[in-house]
């Protein structure tokens, strides 16, 4: 079922949403943003239609509603743990196609690597439902096209924004009342069939060719480039690592909370072992270890896609204006350096 | 749901120190868990830490910890009926069943001694499960050697090489471990054997090389790493490499994974 609503009658399908769940959507936050009079966009709860930026793409990602960046998972006594809460009221995510796909990357290592399944992550997740929004096209730092992510039919609701108001595709059942009464047109969402930027991922099955990447002096590049400031862990939409911390409240040293917090590859300790030394001690060995596990090993152990969407979040975040796309294009040249190098011996 | 991290309270039985810096405490707990798994142990305030199994028996594991984080410094302030808080066993053992009736050399090098002892211990117990055993263990210097009166009750029980690094001691050699792999008599196993190494991570690099060096059969080879771990659960992702999880696929590797893989 389609529809197509304007500002005033968004706001009052919104509302009736609200009654029943939680809705995020993209938000902008004016002067948050990490230069003076710059605005930062983010995921937040949306309490009224005009809040939905959907006419850039978000600084950060839409994981940050299913693993925020900090979260209590248990509350503990001198002789407890007691697990923390989860959310009572079902969610209703407004996110692009790269942001949904990038949950079935978070899904393959928090509910299911190794027959575990994490608590936190899918007693969120059930009560998640995505509204997708249909994307114009990002920016020229993504590149979801060259991942296979532009595409999704995990949606309840999809959802086109044009200043006029929204066009509805209506896929789940369970959203139809909230529509009832609303002007009715046909809409099905398109999807982004090209972007700017193109990305090959590079050939890496081959052993051999693995190792000698990992030692490759194209590294040594970000030793002097990276400031392992872990900006771009955190923007990224499919990053899953953390640190367990156990905070106590006030001067009582027996009851406290373990928190969740977001932990990053990229940042120096991340490998440190208590009284041990780092095992990559450089910005050139952190940045080897993410890019290839984005685009080699995430793959090389669930199988399917890649573990990178192509949102460009990290990209647009570096402050020392790293590219992925154009790491990964170095990448694809140190590879083919070594291939003849091989083919040769 | 089941909450895959979830502590559970277990008494600590009692508190023994192994040297300086290593202390052995006994946890009462029904946890069974094979040679060489570990488990995740928790203090409140602090965090948690995996630390890997050094003994079982009914009733009762031992981990022996070195003070050297966070979490293990507030451990060394508990005693005998206090409480800390288990999870596990996590991760894949050593494949002891395919030691059985075959020549095991064992060579660990300073508290790598904790993630095989309890499997060295089901050994000097049946005396028929291998065909002999030889242990080369390493330390550092005196103050770093554990497990005393293991040591000795093996010399009985298996052929030993106990060394410090660098210093001399009284019935002990000196040098570092892989200076002595090549008094494994190898020739005699007739190609009937294993080799289990755990250490340090150089002083592993080294032997698997100084292993290779003589002629070892990669195939034949096993290595216990240590990483740093949130979760134990494939979660957190500290202790990924490559495509690897430590704390899943590990801590045992055999040599063939063990020597490609890149931190």
């Amino acid at each position: 079922m389609g529809y197509s609503l304007n500002a005033v009658q968004a706001e009052a399908v919104l509302q009736a949403l609200k009654q029943n769940y939680s809705v995020y959507a993209p938000k902008r936050f004016p002067k948050q943003g990490r230069y003076s009079d710059t605005d930062v966009i983010r995921y937040a709860e949306v309490e009224h239609y005009e809040d939905i930026v959907w006419q850039v793409k978000s600084d950060y990602p839409a994981k940050e509603v299913l693993t925020p960046i900090q979260q209590a998972i248990f509350y503990f006594t001198e002789d407890e743990y007691r697990a923390s809460k989860g959310p009572k009221k079902p969610i209703l995510i407004l996110a692009r196609p790269c942001d949904i796909n990038a949950q079935h990357v978070q899904a393959k290592i928090y509910a299911g690597n190794g027959g575990y399944t994490d608590l936190y992550y899918e007693r969120m997740r059930e009560k998640v439902k995505f509204a997708l929004m249909e994307c114009n096209g990002g920016d020229d730092t993504c590149f979801c096209v060259s991942m296979g992510t532009n595409k999704t039919d995990d949606y309840s609701l999809a959802l086109k924004f044009s200043d006029e108001g929204v066009q509805v595709q209506v896929t789940d059942e369970a959203f139809a009342p909230y529509f009832e009464g609303m002007p009715q047109a046909g809409y099905t969402p398109a999807f982004v069939e090209e972007n700017e930027l193109k990305v090959t991922v590079p050939d890496l099955d081959d052993k051999a060719v693995r190792l000698a990447l990992k030692s490759h002096p194209m590294w040594k590049e970000f030793d002097g480039r990276c400031i392992s400031c872990g900006a771009c862990t955190v923007a990224c939409s499919t990053c899953t690592c953390f640190t367990t911390r156990d905070v106590i409240y006030g001067d009582n040293p027996e009851v406290g909370e373990r928190r969740r917090i977001t932990a990053s590859c990229q940042i120096a300790g991340f490998d440190q072992m208590a009284g041990q030394r780092e095992f990559r001690s450089t910005a050139g060995e952190r940045m080897r270890y993410k890019v290839l596990h984005k685009f080699h090993d995430y793959k090389a152990r669930f199988g399917e896609g890649h573990m990178c969407v192509g949102c460009g979040r990290c990209t647009h975040r570096c402050p020392e204006l790293i590219s992925i796309s154009a790491t990964v294009n170095k990448v694809n040249a140190a590879v083919n350096e070594i291939k003849a190098g091989l083919a040769q011996q | 749901m089941t909450n895959p991290v979830q502590p559970q309270a277990c008494e600590i039985l009692s508190v023994k120190k192994e040297s300086r810096h290593e202390w052995t405490f006994r946890v009462a707990t029904d946890a069974k868990p094979a040679h060489g798994q570990f488990m995740q142990l928790s203090i409140p305030m602090i965090g948690e830490a995996p630390i890997s199994v050094s003994a079982q028996g009914d009733g009762w594991l031992e981990f022996t910890i070195r003070s050297v984080g966070k979490v293990t410094n507030v451990i060394f302030e508990k005693e005998a009926g206090d409480t800390l808080f288990l999870r596990g066993p996590y991760g894949k053992g050593w494949p002891v069943e395919q030691f059985r009736d075959k020549h095991l050399v064992v060579i660990t090098g300073g508290t790598g001694l904790a993630p095989v002892r309890s499997m060295l211990n089901m050994l000097a117990a049946d005396p028929g499960f291998a065909k002999s055993v030889h242990l080369i263990s390493g330390f550092k210097n005196e103050d770093g050697i554990v497990f005393h009166s293991e040591l000795e009750a093996w010399k009985e029980k298996f052929s030993t090489i106990y060394a410090l690094d660098n210093d001399a001691k009284e019935g002990w050699r000196t040098g570092l471990v892989t200076t002595f792999v090549k008094e494994i008599p190898l020739d005699s196993f007739d190609g009937d054997y294993a080799v289990v190494v755990v250490g340090p991570p150089p002083m592993m690099k080294f032997t698997g090389l100084e292993l290779m060096n003589h002629g070892v059969d990669a195939e034949k080879v096993w290595m216990s790493f240590e990483r740093k771990m949130s979760c134990a659960v494939g979660k957190c992702g500290h202790c990924r490499i490559d495509e690897v999880y430590v704390c899943l696929d590990g801590p045992v590797f055999p040599y063939t994974v063990a020597r490609d893989l890149v931190d």
